[in-house]
Formats: C-alpha cells, structure tokens, sequence
C-alpha cells in the first residue's frame, strides 16, 4: 500500500494554485508534490512553469539540484542512513556496509520487490546518540547491529 | 494532587525512546488511576541520560534517565514514594554537567512546554521585546552592538554591525530571514532550540525585525529537521493568537509576521547567499559579494540574515542589558558559545559557556574521553569545513581568533571526537567527497578541486608518486581557499590540510588498507 496519491494533472494544478501566491513559490510547490505523489513526476515542469512563469529548464534545474526530489517513486519504505563526521565516528560505516549487505542494495538503490529505498543523510543532527537512521520520517539514535536489523526487517514488510 | 511529569520530544531524545516513554507512562497512570500530566519539553542537552524524564517535588524537578520503558513502572512508584530510583539523578538544575554551564541562549530549553507562549512567558520570555520598544530603535540596535554578539552561524560576523546596515538602508520592504539550515554534522544546537524553546527564536527575530524596520520574517529550516519544522509552525501560530507576532507585536506600533520554510536537502543552502537563492525558488547557487544582503538580500530587499542561536541571543541580552551579555568571554568572542559535544564521545551534548575554555577542559573533562573508552586521538571542530585537531592542540582556548590562529574554526560549535581507531586519511577523503557531493557548482575550484582532491587522496593511500601527488594535494587545496566564493569550496581545505599536517603517518600507503581496498 503506497501512502501517496497517483499522479493527476488536476491535483498537480490544485496544488500550485494552492502555493502559488507565496513570495517565491517554487519550492513549496514541489514539496507539496513530493508529499503528495511521493515524487515529482516528468510532467510537473512544465504545468509549474507555465503557472508561475518560468521556463521549463528553470524548473527542471531546480528540481534536480536538491538532493531531496525524486524524480521516480521511491519504495515503500525509505531508510535513510546517516552518512556524517560524527557518526562515522561512532561505527557508523560498519552499520552501513551491514545495511547494504542485508538488503544487497546499494546506497541510493531501491529493492526490486518496491518495498524499500536505501538512502544516505548527511545529518540528522542526532550527533550526540550517533550512530542515527530515518525510516519514514522516525528518527532512531543509538543505533548498533541489533537496532539496525530490526529496522531493515521492519522495511522489508 | 496531580503529578507533573516532564518528557523531552526533541529529535536526539525521541530517536532513543522519548515517545514510547511518554506512552508508558500515561497508561501506566491510567491503569493505576493517578492523576498524571505530562509535559513534553525540550531537551536539556544531556543526551546521554536521554530519555530524561523529570517529576516535579516542592524540592524541585527531579531527573530520571536514561528510562528504558520496562523502568517506567518503577519510577512512577518512586515519584509517588520518596524519589529513591537506581537512575535518579537528583534536581536536574543541580547536575554538575548542567550546573557548570553558563545558559543564556538556553535558559528555558528543556525546561518549558515548546508550544505554550504561556509558558514562555512564565520563565521571562517577551521581556527582550518589551524593552527594546521602550528603548526604541536605535537603542536597541545599539544594545546588540555593545554586547559584542557576532554571527553564531560560524562567520562571526558582529550581529549588530548587519543590523545597522539594513536599519540605514532605505527600501519599501525589508526582510528578517533566520538561516536554520543546521548542516554540520555535530551540531545540534539550532535544532533543539526551534524544538524546545522556539519563541525565544521568535522574539529575537521580532525584535530583529523592530529594530531595522521589517515587516516580513522567514525560517529556513533544513529537511532532515522534521520535528523542528513542526514545533516552529506550531509556536508561529501560537505567538500570533498571543500577540508575539502579527499586527502591533508585542503592544508596539510594528507589525511583524513569520513563516516556516523548507530546505530540500542541499548543504550548500546553509551558505547565506545560496539560502536567499533557495528561499527565492531557485537552484541554491552561491551569489558573489558584494552586494551584501543587508543591502540586496531576499528578492533584492535589504535582509538581515543570521543564524538560530545568534537571533535566540538577542533576547538575553536585550534584557538584561548589553553588558551582562559582554562581560562572558574573552577577547573579542563575547557573550557564551552553545557548544556541541558530539560522535565517540561519553558525555554527548548541549553545553553552553563563555567563550575560552579549552578545547581540552570540553572534550576530556566535559566530555569524559570517548563513549568506547578508548584513547581520543583526533576532535573535528566546526562541522565538515573546521580542521581535525590532536591532543597536541588541546590547550587551543574555544575563540574565534584563537582557533584561526591555529588553521581551524569554531564555526557553528560542532566538535566530533574521534578515538584512536580513525583513519585520518580516509576522514580527508571524505571531506573532498563531500564538497564534491554538494557543491553548487558555481565555482570551478570548488566542483572540480574536490573530485581531483578525492582521485589524488587516493593515489596518496596506494602510494603512487607519494610526494608529487602531496605536493598536487596542497597545491589543489590551496587554489580552493582562495578561489572558492563561499566556505564550501573554501574551507574544505581545513579538514583535509589539518589530517595531513598533524597525522601525516596516516597518509603513508598501508599494506593492510591496500588489502581491505581490493
């Protein structure tokens, strides 16, 4: 079960009218499509750019500079694995190699069966209970082998 | 009689069980018909005890921590008997770790509701605002300059100095922007003040906003806080209803109105420039200076930019007055340092105090060594741009200049330590592989130095050409200080140069790395 919409070009206008009367309406508008669609489907671009007056390539360019915009869906589960100084301090490169071991997935790859996305974070700013994660939006600090596990079976359901 | 019960909800104490502890409790309450209330607060940043759960006695708040939910049933038998608990860790305001500390900026975190201006208000919230408009507006900006606050973002910039700017800068609309894109790896600070005390953010922002004539304020909060974009638009939203925000703030004759925004995951957008660009709707692309933004800021306007804990000082110091604040510190680092103590580390948290104490007293004494206790060999200070420092640098007082003086930063007042297991050659490589993941791409040192910087760190592990490939590394970091706009590109150097420079022996080809790489 997807918690997101399908992609309608009806909803997609609903929201920019919603979000674009904002000083600077861009990014709003796209994380309103992120949350709602869970990514911001090809055909976006174009319906922004004409609703606030851009070229599609301003719009194109925005979207692929922010490492947050997904441009497919993502599994349906997203475990993100903090990557940062601080946690690599506290093992969190071990944890990391086990992960993609575990799910045989490399960082940034989803698993084929569509049920997780293994994702790096570079902070979550848990750096004082590091090693940290983020499986769909809930934050887990102290984390080691056995906390990790229980995290990749919760994702693999 | 009810029981008071205080439970954190920031971030660092739910990710070790904060909710499932407050869940226990209510229906431990529940099921044993006592009459409970709990209050989520903040953190008090003594992350090691977390989850910390408080009881409030006539005594004061007793601390708990760290409860494990199978500890709940037995602490509620203790708060309702005489306190005794194997995890009490008696009044929370008397521990030392605590106690030592000097807390202006965090005076009420952890200690109030996040969401209650009510609250606020009960532990000397709004008292800032109230005196800056009895001041009026050049007092006030006068106040900030004369405490000596300069920007806690990492640039140190004096906090006053922008706000004249932009107060003597002629525009129809002006803009207060809060740069909350707490990027650093081993900073925590920003993030546990929008989660547990956020008004203090709000009213420095307020009176921020009253003192250069702006109507307009933004929070630009990075993604990966989630928690602190909720409590800051929840506590948006509660300083309108009471008066903080909106029409004639706080009884004056300003308006002045807030909004939460997103980042999108760029680490480039905590550079204040690339911020604007991003608030703007487009690619975080570094801008040249000049123009400054307190000249040309958000969409062309007039913008004092600062960061979380430079906006949440100014209400402290606008109380208390100007010299209270400055006669904290020493030379020209005034007033206290929110410092964060962070990776291996024993004792990992928020502790604020004057500026110079040693890097030394923080990480040994503060700190207590390494959470693996083994030896702690290097500390990483100021985030991903600040220098690695060994123990020979230890007695380096926690200053602007004096960290300068030493080829590093205090930056944000992130420190990571390290124990003696970290391989400073790889924590090189990294800091190229992380400019090169995140730069903007506006400057070519910066785009292309990294790439080349990680490739030659490379060559340097497998031992190709040592001396030529060193000589090329230094070279390369060189062209990158000085022909990068913005720190990214420009202080990435610091890590890199500091792990060659005090751990060169890392640097020499190992068999048994050569092995693991194959």
């Amino acid at each position: 079960m997807s918690p997101y919409e399908s992609w309608t070009i009806e909803r997609a206008n609903a929201l920019i009218v919603e979000h674009r009367d904002l000083e600077g309406p861009l990014l709003p508008i796209l994380h309103a499509f992120q949350e709602t669609f869970g990514y911001i489907d090809e055909a976006a671009a174009p319906l922004i750019a004409q609703a606030l007056n851009l070229s599609r390539a301003e719009v194109h360019g925005v979207v692929t500079f922010y490492h947050d915009f997904r441009r497919a869906p993502t599994g349906r589960h997203v475990l993100k694995l903090c990557r940062a100084e601080a946690c690599q301090a506290a093992g969190g490169d071990a944890l990391a190699a086990r992960a993609e071991a575990r799910l045989g997935l490399a960082m940034g790859a989803t698993a084929t069966d569509g049920s997780v996305t293994l994702e790096p974070v570079y902070c979550l700013g848990l750096c004082a209970t590091a090693p940290s994660a983020m499986l769909d939006g809930r934050v887990v600090g102290r984390l080691d082998d056995k906390r990790l596990d229980a995290l990749i079976g919760e994702a693999q359901r | 009689m009810t029981l008071r019960v205080f439970i954190p909800c920031d971030a660092g104490a739910v990710a070790v069980g904060a909710d499932a502890i407050a869940r226990a409790m209510a229906e431990a309450a529940r099921h044993r018909k006592i009459d409970v209330a709990i209050v989520r607060t903040g953190s008090r940043g003594l992350y090691w005890l977390e989850p910390m759960v408080e009881v409030a006695t006539p005594a004061g708040r007793i601390a708990y921590g760290p409860v494990r939910v199978s500890d709940v049933a037995s602490l509620l038998d203790a708060a309702l008997g005489d306190g005794a608990h194997p995890l009490r860790q008696g009044i929370a305001d008397d521990i030392p770790w605590l106690k030592r500390q000097t807390r202006l900026t965090f005076a009420r975190c952890g200690v109030i509701d996040p969401r209650s201006l009510e609250d606020y208000r009960a532990h000397g919230g709004c008292q800032g605002i109230a005196r800056a408009i009895l001041l009026g507006v050049p007092a006030t900006i006068e106040e900030v300059v004369q405490s000596g606050l300069r920007g806690r973002g990492g640039a140190g910039f004096p906090t006053g100095i922008k706000w004249g700017t932009v107060a003597q800068t002629a525009a129809p609309q002006k803009y207060i922007v809060c740069n909350a894109d707490e990027g650093d790896s081993g900073t925590f600070a920003d993030r546990m003040i929008m989660e547990g005390d956020p008004f203090v953010l709000i009213e420095g922002m307020a009176i921020a906003g009253f003192a250069v004539g702006a109507t307009k304020g933004y929070v630009y909060i990075r993604s990966e806080y989630p928690h602190a974009i909720a409590t800051m638009q929840a506590a948006c939203a509660a300083a309108r209803r009471g008066g903080l925000l909106g029409r004639n703030i706080a009884g004056s004759a300003h308006d002045f109105d807030i909004e939460v925004r997103a980042g999108a995951g760029a680490y480039v957008c905590g550079e204040e420039t690339s911020l604007l660009e991003s608030l703007e709707g487009r690619r975080g692309i570094v801008r040249a200076k000049p123009p400054l933004p307190a000249h040309q800021g958000l969409f062309g306007r007039p913008t004092v930019i600062n960061n979380v804990l430079s906006f949440a000082s100014v209400p402290v110091i606008l109380e208390r007055g100007a010299a209270a604040y400055r006669d904290f510190g020493m030379g020209k680092s005034r007033g206290t340092m929110p410092i964060q103590l962070a990776g291996n580390v024993k004792y990992g948290g928020l502790f604020e105090t004057a500026f110079g104490v040693t890097l030394g007293e923080l990480v040994d004494e503060v700190g207590g060594g390494t959470a693996t206790g083994r030896p702690v060999r290097a500390v990483q200070v100021g985030g991903p741009l600040g220098a690695y420092f060994p123990r020979a640098l230890f007695d380096t007082p926690f200053d602007y200049e004096a960290f300068a003086a030493r080829d590093g930063l205090i930056g944000h007042g992130g420190i990571v330590v390290f124990d003696d297991r970290v391989d400073m050659a790889k924590q090189a490589r990294f800091a190229m592989e992380f400019c090169a993941i995140e730069s903007c791409g506006k400057c070519t040192p910066c785009r292309i130095g990294s790439t080349r910087g990680v490739e030659t760190v490379d060559r340097i592990i497998r031992g190709e050409d040592r001396a030529a490939n060193l000589a090329v590394l230094e070279d390369l970091c060189h062209t990158m200080k000085f022909g990068s706009l913005c720190a990214l590109g420009g202080f990435t150097p610091y890590p890199v140069m500091s792990a060659l420079t005090h751990f060169p022996q890392d640097f020499r080809a190992d068999p048994k790395r050569l092995e693991a790489a194959e």
